[in-house]
């Protein structure tokens, strides 16, 4: 007879042992998923995992890993925050946009201007962008007590709606010739977000996530604000009681992680994207959910986890080129990422028993 | 703009139809939730139904054995969350994420030769001399029986919840977990059983939209009313009938702005697409002042050591 006890205390070992078996187990199922589509398992998990880094275009691939790896690990830095103090923001692709939409609005206001202010100027409007669009469901949240989940998702969609709308109305390009979408920003110098080292893939957003790394790390194990938020998640009773305003914590938490995802939409636009399209966001804010739980809420876990996540990215493309294999495929394969590393956590706070059940 | 282009008699069967989906996938929710479940993985499930049914009556001609393996499919997936949070007892937020996430993923995949395609379709019910009757006829007796099924389930659940014993259970089983497990209930059972009851449902909603709302199928074609769902629930403060009425004024809302669309509104598409969501996020503020409808155990996990 099986049966799960609660531990005592969280287990350290397990706690970071949990990300490596998912990994593991994903490459695993993963590996069998692909077999079912047809193609060769072993092959498949290596272009997915060794040929961006190692193979032979590794000069190619390399730099595109801190391009996909910044944004989400910017947004998922702003993430775990909220989900360490069990507040929920769910809608950090709506962030993302308005951050793009906003940065790319200031930086096009000034076209064709050149001046060195402009890009500082766009980084804030990007910074507002996400911060406003991520205020709306924290002040709902803190004046009527309505649902950050559900309200912030549903921000997504309107976000979405009015990316379309200035894609094809107001950020249009007027020398476009009528197709939808802003001036590249790219052949504007003022508002590029260029490679800081020509082919590094170095660009400002991923100093930002750098940064964002360092800054939530030390808010959290150094500052009171950090403190505030460790004991809200794990016991909320105990927070009340030490004095937390848990007011403050939602405007704080949702107003950050709002922020940094708008910053990562701003310096995407202005860099590896270019333009304000229809189809501008890809899902990082999604998938940013998945790289801070596999991180751990832990800001150097996020690190990891975004560069594997990225890494995913990458080779699902190349996967899809060489391989044949479908887009959606790779999506399955991060979803079932998340779905083990929530399976096997149980392992961080139940140990197994082996022996005789008890008699209730 | 032409508002005379809108008929009145078609808005309204119009907006019967846009309901339905609402009306499965929340009232699968409601019974959830109930159990103290909170599944957010709806839109995850509804997408993976509209797939699977849609998959099912292209292969098989039969719209009803589509319908049929929406549930099944639905009910699947959501065996996963059944695990993930019954079993080894994640967090039911992350959980439910994870099912979205991965259902759209997973749709997707499935549904990648099924673009474009067209289902067959599903007739509507024959109600003889009823459908002559003027105004009403067009309206009531026009549609397809899932349509009427939806309706025929808010009454069983309704009913189910107020007047019989295992609808007791179910609400003990929601509002203290401890309480029901301390009489003898398997809490873990009958949660499982309601979470699965909940994905079948939100199979079939998904399957409505794929096969008969749209009916085609395009990835990610839910677009978020999985997610409506879940704010309905809320705004019925976990009542059937209440649902019920929240789903007719949600579907109003969609057909409203589709036909202002079609009619040519001063107001860019885009705007008018947005305000489904826009609504929602209305009505969760005005209603989110009343939680004391929501069941007590509400996405608290159980374990029976604790």
């Amino acid at each position: 007879m099986i049966r799960l006890e609660k531990r005592p205390q969280a287990s350290q070992v397990f706690s970071w042992a949990t990300p490596l078996l998912a990994v593991l187990a994903t490459m695993f199922f993963g590996g069998l998923l692909f077999a079912a589509l047809g193609k060769d398992p072993i092959t498949s998990i290596l272009t997915i995992f060794w040929q961006p880094l190692f193979g032979d275009f590794a000069f190619y691939y390399r730099p595109q890993l801190l391009i996909k790896g910044a944004p989400l690990v910017l947004i998922a830095i702003g993430l775990s925050l909220g989900f360490k103090a069990g507040i929920w923001n769910i809608g950090a692709e709506g962030q993302y946009i308005m951050g793009a939409i906003f940065g790319a609005a200031t930086g096009l206001a000034f076209y064709p201007t050149e001046s060195f202010l402009i890009f500082p100027l766009m980084i804030l409007a990007g910074a507002l962008g996400g911060l406003v669009w991520a205020m709306i469901p924290a002040v709902l949240k803190v004046k009527f007590g309505t649902n950050e989940i559900l309200v912030s998702l549903m921000l997504v969609y309107v976000a979405e709606q009015f990316l379309a709308s200035m894609s094809l109305g107001l950020l249009k390009n007027p020398e476009g010739f009528g197709f939808p979408g802003s001036r590249n920003l790219q052949q504007y110098p003022s508002s590029h977000n260029a490679e800081l080292i020509a082919g590094s893939g170095m660009h400002w957003g991923v100093v930002a996530a750098l940064i964002a790394v360092i800054f939530a790390y030390v808010l959290l194990a150094r500052h009171q604000l950090g403190f505030a938020i460790r004991v809200t998640g794990e016991a909320p009773r105990a927070a009340k009681f030490s004095g937390v305003n848990p007011t403050r914590l939602v405007l704080f938490c949702m107003g950050m992680s709002g922020l940094l995802a708008g910053l990562a939409g701003m310096f995407e636009v202005a860099g590896p994207a270019g333009q304000i399209t229809i189809d501008f966001n890809v899902g990082y804010g999604f998938t940013a959910i998945i790289v801070a739980f596999l991180g751990r809420l832990h800001p150097i876990g996020i690190l990891l986890a975004g560069g594997l996540m990225a890494l995913t990215y990458i080779g699902g493309d190349i996967a899809q080129s060489q391989l044949g294999l479908p887009a959606a495929a790779i999506q399955v394969f991060q979803g079932m990422l998340l779905f083990f590393l929530l399976a096997f956590d149980l392992f961080t706070n139940y140990q197994l028993r082996f022996g005789r059940a008890e008699v209730a | 703009m032409d508002l005379s282009a809108i008929n009145p008699l078609l808005f309204v069967a119009g907006f019967l139809v846009a309901a339905t989906p609402l009306i499965f996938a929340a009232l699968g929710e409601l019974v959830v939730e109930k159990s103290g479940v909170l599944n957010l993985g709806v839109e995850g499930m509804m997408i993976i139904g509209a797939i699977c049914g849609f998959a099912t009556a292209v292969e098989t001609g039969s719209p009803l054995l589509g319908f049929a393996a929406a549930a099944v499919g639905g009910a699947a997936l959501s065996l996963l969350f059944a695990f993930l949070t019954q079993i080894t007892l994640a967090n039911q937020v992350a959980s439910g994420l994870a099912l979205t996430l991965f259902g759209l993923g997973f749709s997707a995949l499935l549904g990648q030769s099924y673009v474009g395609v067209k289902p067959p379709r599903l007739d509507e019910v024959n109600f003889g001399l009823l459908h002559d009757i003027p105004v009403l006829g067009p309206i009531l007796f026009s549609h397809d029986i899932i349509l009427y099924l939806g309706f025929a389930m808010v009454v069983a659940v309704w009913a189910l919840l107020k007047f019989t014993r295992a609808g007791l259970i179910l609400r003990a089983v929601g509002e203290s977990h401890d309480a029901a497990h301390a009489l003898g209930y398997k809490v873990v059972r009958i949660r499982t059983l309601a979470i699965m009851f909940g994905g079948a449902c939100a199979g079939l909603g998904g399957a409505y939209i794929s096969l008969i709302r749209v009916p085609q199928w395009t990835e990610g074609m839910t677009a978020g009313v999985g997610w409506i769902a879940l704010a309905l629930v809320v705004f019925a403060s976990w009542k059937p009938w209440r649902l019920l009425l929240g789903a007719y004024l949600f579907g109003g809302i969609t057909q409203l702005q589709l036909n202002l669309q079609g009619a040519g509104v001063a107001i860019p598409v885009e705007y008018l697409a947005m305000s489904p969501y826009i609504i929602t996020i209305l009505v969760l503020v005005v209603l989110s002042a009343d939680k004391s409808a929501a069941p007590a155990s509400l996405g608290r996990n159980f374990h029976a050591s604790s």
